[in-house]
């Protein structure tokens, strides 16, 4: 034993020497920018290399796929005026692909499609460029969403790090580096972005943006932000609870909050008005666009995704049970209820790390209990998941196996398998970068407990799915067999890692209020 | 115990680093698998398929492509030994008639996959290399060889094995450098069977061992020149031997060297004949202006496999020996200090001198051989800031001539962001080696008590070399910019269609700028070294 102990004493000064002993050493050393910027170009690189690969619905007449999709509403708006773009009519025929985002995606298309036309009329032009697939169609396309995930989602996340890291540098450095690496290669958001195709980078950029603002404590900032990122897919919803409750409370905190709150909110109206102006001057045009937005006619679920309805639909059929009416009242019950343990604890008590707890678990229940969740939703709650990788390390990596897992059929259908399987490798490569510290730390808290043991199983489970669902066909009587299954395993652990984050966000409650009586003692 | 546990931790450490290294690129190569590859592709699918279903007679024979068999047998039995596997996958791939230009899906994966696995031979000799440095000089030395942006450039996406040929390479300096010269003379021999444009750095090889192994006394010294020439023969004699008992060596030979091929590659590779054509051109514009009757040339230099016409209207016709014998004087000061003073550290240096000759001077040379003299000054960029002020702009400059390799839109961001990213991390590894080094210079100087006056002139010093590279440098890596922004953007919008050949002349002259720079420079090195 004393041995042991000297050994340790020995190995942390060891390591005390060679703080900078890293594997990335080279950057590292230099701050926040200079890793960035290695680790940007490398996300780059990765996003450039993975768009190589097919899209959703590449040569797949008549439907086709999310690509086409987007580049249909590029057709759209660059060919229409602005109040005909959610009008059904002879020019905008919205049963093929007709846009159901809000108004700021439509803004987005209408730039993007300017782009495409001076490069290829041809793949932008009314009626006659439907199902447009070119090798330079694809090419432009795909620098569209290059560019936008370098212009807004990266400079997004550089703010958040200077706010997030800025005024305590106590980190390791590498450690900085590290948590850089695990939000910027994120590979379900490089998949879904690069590979199937669309641009959930720009609301999830700007969202990051409304985080880090909300951090620094420019409120106005973060709500004019948030309502952008709202704007351009009304996805961002599964983050409002969170960011609503965390600035009321820090409003009631403050001298008058009255006064507070309706500056806020006068900031949020005021940016509704801006980008909704073209749809305002009648309250028809702005039901339709709002019709347009909540397809519920689609029911409460589609395909396979892992949340709570879909996957206690193998034992009750709610679809059957229930009229639409009805389940979406139960989803919006069970959404409200599920999220608001951690909006309470918001707003009793607003901190930074009980924030992004808030943003992880209200998006969480959204995910899990919302109507009409799709699986390309998971991204939603792993983006707060990878800001707070530092502090959830270990069941990170699982989330991330997991959230990869959920989408692994509809990425099978996209004939996406060998990124997928390369950025899975290159996600935990990175992350169990070799590092002498952290080699210290996992020896160091290798138990196995009963719960860890569970884990493994089921990660391994999961393992040995991907291989059945590569190789083996279901039995005819049950053809969705393998993706229920998968459904059920990614389920059952999205469900306790939510209510392990919910703990830990109630946990710091505690500290909170210890620390106040603390003070009050002093 | 401990001393040797800890050893043991070392190595285990630099395995896990190494490893973790060619991960992160095998990932990236993965992810590159649908890109855009050359008529390489199909020429190594075509000697899969003639290595498999042809007997060991016919290999050289065999004309049913255009892409006939054209490296030493070691390569062909490697091709053999893969077509095994591909058999296993995929028959068609290894169908010598049925698979001509055969483009599906398992003959993409399974050629970019064999690049990928054979990459660790490349590994191995990168392990060797540096199982005995420093921590920070590992992690600097797996970054600028495992993750060589010209090496994923012409493997991975162009599709090449020189990976793998290069790790032969870099495993017989590893050698060398230990003094087990018997190994790194083996390991050569084994790398010439393989490809024999590695041929150049032959000349080094045989004064060096020459001088440092063989020249121990007189009986010593024959038994070890006996030695090594049974090494050597044995290597040659498995790798030729079947074909020497068919009495088809003069067939190999000729196959292996096609001096019908003109004096530049379809891209011209950016050597000192660029400049000697490009004075051509210009001299033949001139004496026409001045009323002179200059004939054009029949034959243009870009037409890929061009015949033996000669392409030059004003000067000297260049014939292969000619540039044999360039190649050797340009070599000859580097045989002469190899005689003098055979030193194992200056090994590798002499080798990539001597490829860069060979690039510079030789027949027909690819861009892509550039990569055979970066990769091994690798070796020595780690350790002095001197080379690594060369290696920074040499290993730019050598990527950035690779770049017409790969001119399709698709790759477009891929080769400029592989660039960008070696550039980076380059400029931040190095400086952070200089930073780390002039702050030890400073200790140790305020240590030995020199006066506080001098301590000024002293920081005054470590300023300057705390510098990567001067402003004649940045200068240049500048006008790298501008010459691909001209190439890409200016010039078809300013002048449309007219003179298509300007902006790769352009690439061409500038990067051989570089190119003669870093000749010169490596040349100086190694008259001052002693």
């Amino acid at each position: 034993m004393e041995k042991k102990g000297k050994k340790k004493v020995l190995k942390d000064k060891a390591d005390a020497v060679n703080d900078d002993d890293d594997l990335c050493w080279w950057f590292v050393h230099k701050g926040i920018e200079s890793s960035f910027l290695c680790i940007a170009v490398f996300g780059l690189l990765v996003r450039a290399t993975v768009s190589l690969h097919p899209y959703s619905g590449a040569g797949n007449p008549p439907k086709f796929g999310d690509y086409e999709a987007q580049r249909h509403w590029m057709e759209i708006t660059l060919n229409l005026p602005v109040k005909e773009w959610y009008h059904n009519s002879t020019n905008n025929d919205l049963s093929y692909w007709g846009l159901d985002y809000p108004p700021l995606t439509a803004y987005q298309s209408y730039v993007h499609g300017i782009f495409l036309r001076y490069f290829e009329p041809a793949s932008v032009s009314l009626f006659n460029s439907r199902g447009y697939e070119s090798y330079l169609g694809k090419q432009l396309m795909r620098w569209t969403v290059l560019s936008s995930d370098a212009l807004i989602f990266f400079p997004a996340v550089l703010y958040f790090l200077f706010v997030y890291y800025g005024n305590h540098s106590s980190g390791r450095k590498s450690d900085v580096a590290w948590h850089i690496a695990m939000i910027l290669i994120n590979p379900c958001l490089i998949l879904i972005d690069h590979g199937h195709f669309q641009y959930n980078c720009i609301s999830l950029g700007l969202t990051i943006g409304a985080i880090a603002a909300v951090l620094a404590h420019k409120d106005l900032v973060a709500s004019v932000l948030f309502c952008l990122s709202l704007n351009h897919k009304q996805m961002s919803a599964y983050f409002a609870p969170a960011f609503f409750s965390h600035l009321l409370g820090n409003c009631l905190k403050r001298k008058n909050p009255v006064l507070e709150v309706s500056k806020l909110g006068l900031v949020v109206l005021g940016t509704f008005t801006i980008i909704w102006w073209p749809y305002l001057h009648s309250r028809d045009t702005v039901l339709e666009v709002l019709f347009r937005l909540a397809p519920f006619e689609r029911g409460i679920y589609e395909d396979y995704v892992a949340n709570f309805w879909c996957t206690t639909s193998i034992l009750i059929k709610w679809k059957r049970l229930f009229a639409t009416q009805s389940l979406k009242f139960l989803s919006l019950v069970a959404t409200v209820l599920t999220c608001l343990p951690s909006m309470v604890q918001q707003i009793l008590a607003p901190s930074r790390k009980g924030f992004l707890y808030g943003l992880l678990n209200s998006s969480f229940s959204f995910y899990l209990f919302s109507f009409q969740v799709h699986e390309k939703s998971i991204l939603l709650p792993l983006l707060p998941a990878s800001l707070l990788a530092t502090e959830l390390r270990g069941p990170f990596k699982l989330l991330m196996h997991y959230a990869l897992f959920s989408m692994f059929p509809l990425l099978w259908r996209d004939k996406l398998i060998i990124p997928y399987v390369a950025l899975y490798a290159l996600f935990f490569l990175l992350y169990f970068t070799p590092s002498r510290r952290r080699e210290a730390k996992i020896h160091h808290s290798t138990t196995l407990t009963g719960l860890s043991i569970l884990l493994t199983f089921l990660y391994l489970c999961s393992l040995l799915l991907h291989i059945i669902y590569l190789t083996i066909h279901p039995p005819k009587k049950y053809p969705f067999l393998f993706e229920a299954m998968i459904m059920l395993l990614c389920f059952s652990h999205f469900v306790l890692f939510v209510f392990y984050t919910n703990a830990r966000q109630w946990m710091l409650s505690g500290q909170y209020t210890s620390k106040v009586k603390e003070k009050k003692l002093n | 115990m401990e001393g040797q546990k800890l050893q043991m931790h070392e190595r285990s450490t630099n395995t896990q680093q190494l490893l973790w290294f060619f991960g992160i690129a095998a990932c990236i190569k993965l992810l590159l698998i649908p890109s855009y590859h050359s008529t390489d592709f199909e020429v190594h699918r075509h000697w899969l398929a003639l290595t498999h279903s042809l007997p060991l007679r016919q290999w050289y024979f065999e004309e049913s492509s255009p892409w006939t068999l054209d490296y030493p047998p070691f390569f062909a039995y490697y091709e053999c030994i893969l077509s095994f596997f591909a058999h296993l996958i995929d028959p068609q791939i290894v169908d010598i008639h049925r698979g001509l230009n055969y483009e599906s899906n398992t003959v993409v994966y399974f050629q970019r996959i064999s690049v990928i696995v054979s990459d660790l031979c490349l590994l191995y000799g990168v392990y060797r290399l540096n199982k005995n440095l420093e921590f920070r000089k590992r992690t600097l030395m797996c970054l600028l060889v495992v993750w060589s942006p010209g090496l994923i450039v012409v493997d991975s996406m162009h599709f090449q094995y020189n990976g793998f040929l290069l790790g032969l390479l870099m495993l017989s300096i590893s050698y060398l450098q230990e003094g087990r010269d018997l190994m790194g003379g083996f390991f050569f021999a084994i790398l010439l069977c393989f490809k024999h444009l590695f041929a150049v750095a032959a000349p080094v090889y045989f004064v060096y061992l020459l001088r440092h192994y063989c020249w121990k006394g007189l009986l010593r010294g024959f038994w070890q020149l006996i030695s090594m020439g049974i090494v050597v023969m044995v290597v040659f004699a498995a790798a030729y031997g079947p074909f020497l008992y068919h009495g088809q060596i003069q067939q190999v030979i000729s196959r292996m060297f096609p001096f019908g091929r003109g004096l530049c590659h379809a891209y011209w590779a950016p050597n000192f004949w660029v400049f000697y054509i490009a004075l051509d051109k210009g001299l033949a514009i001139f004496l026409r202006k001045l009323g002179l009757n200059i004939q054009a040339p029949a034959a243009s230099f870009t037409g890929g496999l061009v015949g033996d016409s000669p392409p030059f209207s004003v000067l000297p016709k260049i014939t292969p020996i000619t540039t044999f014998i360039m190649v050797l004087l340009a070599l000859s000061p580097c045989l002469f200090k190899a005689w003098k003073n055979p030193q194992p550290q200056l090994v590798a240096r002499w080798i990539a001198y001597a490829y860069t000759c060979g690039f510079l001077f030789g027949w027909h040379v690819h861009e892509k051989a550039s990569l055979h003299f970066v990769v091994p000054l690798s070796i020595v960029a780690v350790h002095s800031l001197e080379d690594a002020r060369h290696y920074f702009l040499l290993a730019i400059v050598s990527c950035y001539s690779l770049f017409p390799l790969l001119y399709e839109a698709q790759e477009y961001p891929i080769k400029v962001l592989l660039l960008l990213l070696h550039s980076i991390l380059m400029w931040h590894s190095f400086s952070a080696q200089i930073t780390k080094d002039a702050a030890a210079k400073v200790t140790v100087s305020a240590k030995t008590g020199k006066q506080l006056s001098s301590l000024g002139s002293l920081s005054a010093t470590v300023e300057k070399e705390r510098i990567l590279i001067g402003w004649v440098g940045k200068c240049y890596l500048f006008g790298l910019l501008g010459v691909e922004i001209w190439g890409q953007f200016s010039h078809p919008y300013l002048l449309g269609d007219k003179l298509p050949f300007v902006p790769l002349l352009l690439v061409s002259l500038y990067c051989a700028l570089g190119m003669i720079y870093s000749w010169v420079w490596q040349l100086r090195c190694l008259m001052k070294s002693t």
